[in-house]
């Protein structure tokens, strides 16, 4: 009776820590000061498929329909100014990335980045694997391209 | 003052729910009135707004709405002393595309001067995220302007229907507000075609995401036509100071734009007519398929005008639109 008991014990603490280490999965935010001159601002938020329209409602549904499993996003700020959001789409395959990258406008100008990826003035978007990354930037300064590309750098090593 | 648009006469549903005073021009030519008021100089030479333009463009869009030069008597036209009154903003695009603070505060400024005390006013939206995209502080002290969102005041736990709809409402316009200036933003919708001044409305229920069938078309003439809604909704002040004119309702800085206007009056569907057709412009000049061809056309506004829901007029031959 007392091995039984053991033995349950044991196999309760193995799946407690098997079910832990899913939900808590890759964190590919850069801590504060990871990236030089980027602060992380906020606590994560991992939104599941379901629930994406408590974030981005009206939105939602072009990630749902291209197999979003779950969104993970913070705000940073570059040298205590520039403010960012990073948003990151874990998506159920490497095409429903694909297929949200490839709905940008003329004016993307792509970059060497992850799997694919494009740079406007203000933001920056590119999939690795089944990850689909988009940063933005709340201004436009001289030093926006470069500080979101070290960021987006930043996040890629993470992924 | 350019003023646009004249044909047949019609009562708008609007003119018959009535603001406090009635707006005697309206009523005398019989037709939708929609002011867009602009500032070119509104966001100067950057992309950062001058919030000091922003009182004096509300002002001029007032007074030619009500017809009244001074401010707090054109106020008090519109607004009755002694209620609630909320102002619903929107927030959901985050920080960028959101109703401004500026905005929202010269509103509260002359709600106060036309005799509204600051606990009679309830800014609110969503939830403490949506508001706070808005620059706005989360404050629950009746003793001042009050802002918080719905994740705070609640939903009612019976649902209402109408139509295609059945939804929960927010307490704070059940409960809280005896009459609501309806805040929107102008954007894009990658589902509706346009949100403005009705689809505003999705913030004020729970789930808004399970409207989204066939480009909210007719959940959004169906939800306008919820009682609390229809008849506590009463006027609009549409912040199109800033926009995205694709890729919406998030913000997408590619496709930001500054029309540096206000939209203002009482007919929601008049005005959502009036904003598609300032988005279609826009998507025309960058050289982008209508968003018919784009294949969301936001068939919503013309079920709004329908025999059915009867919100006011797509028609623009009843609608009198003033330039300024």
């Amino acid at each position: 009776m007392k091995s039984l008991l053991v033995f349950a014990a044991i196999l309760f603490a193995v799946i407690a820590v098997c079910t832990g280490c899913k939900k808590k999965g890759p964190e590919p935010f850069p801590k504060s000061g990871a990236i030089a001159g980027w602060e992380k601002t906020s606590e994560t938020r991992v939104f599941a498929a379901k629930d994406l329209y408590q974030y981005i409602d009206g939105d939602a549904e072009q990630y749902i329909s291209a197999g979003v499993v779950s969104t993970s996003t913070s705000d940073y700020k570059y040298q205590g100014q520039l403010e960012a959001t990073v948003d990151v789409h874990t998506m159920g395959s490497a095409d429903g990335a694909r297929k949200i990258l490839e709905t940008g406008t003329k004016d993307a100008k792509p970059i060497q980045l992850g799997d694919a990826g494009v740079a406007y003035a203000q933001s920056i978007i590119f999939l690795k694997g089944t990850s689909l990354v988009r940063i933005v930037a709340y201004e436009s300064t001289p030093d926006t391209p470069q500080a979101l590309l070290a960021l987006a750098r930043g996040v890629e090593a993470k992924l | 003052m350019k003023t646009a648009a004249t044909g047949a006469v019609l009562l708008g549903a609007q003119g018959a729910q009535g603001l406090i005073g009635k707006l005697d021009q309206q009523a005398e030519l019989g037709k939708s009135k929609v002011v867009v008021a602009r500032d070119p100089a509104l966001h100067g030479t950057g992309a950062q707004l001058d919030e000091k333009r922003v009182l004096a463009l509300l002002d001029r869009a007032i007074a030619t709405y009500t017809g009244r030069d001074k401010p707090v008597e054109a106020w008090k036209r519109i607004v009755p002393v002694g209620k609630v009154i909320g102002l619903k903003v929107n927030g959901l695009g985050g920080r960028g595309i959101s109703t401004h603070q500026a905005l929202v505060m010269a509103v509260c400024e002359r709600l106060q001067q036309a005799g509204v005390k600051p606990g009679e006013i309830v800014v609110w939206e969503r939830d403490a995220r949506s508001l706070q995209a808005c620059s706005l502080t989360i404050n629950t002290d009746s003793s001042r302007v009050r802002c918080y969102g719905n994740d705070v005041g609640g939903y009612e736990d019976q649902p209402v229907a109408f139509g295609s709809v059945r939804v929960k409402l927010a307490k704070i316009l059940t409960r809280e507000c005896d009459m609501v200036i309806n805040m929107p933003i102008l954007k894009d919708h990658e589902l509706a075609g346009i949100t403005f001044s009705m689809k505003n409305m999705y913030g004020v229920i729970a789930r808004p995401d399970q409207l989204h069938a066939g480009g909210c078309n007719p959940a959004v003439a169906d939800l306008n036509c919820i009682p609390a809604i229809r008849d506590k909704v009463r006027f609009t002040i549409g912040d199109a100071m800033t926009s995205v004119y694709d890729g919406g309702p998030g913000f997408h800085p590619e496709r930001l734009w500054q029309p540096n206007a206000l939209i203002v009056g009482e007919d929601r569907v008049a005005i959502d007519q009036i904003a598609w057709q300032m988005i279609a412009r826009k998507r025309a000049e960058a050289g982008m398929p209508t968003l018919e061809a784009a294949g969301r056309p936001p068939h919503y506004i013309a079920t709004a005008a329908d025999a059915t829901h009867i919100l006011g007029t797509n028609d623009p031959h009843r609608i009198h639109l003033m330039e300024v």
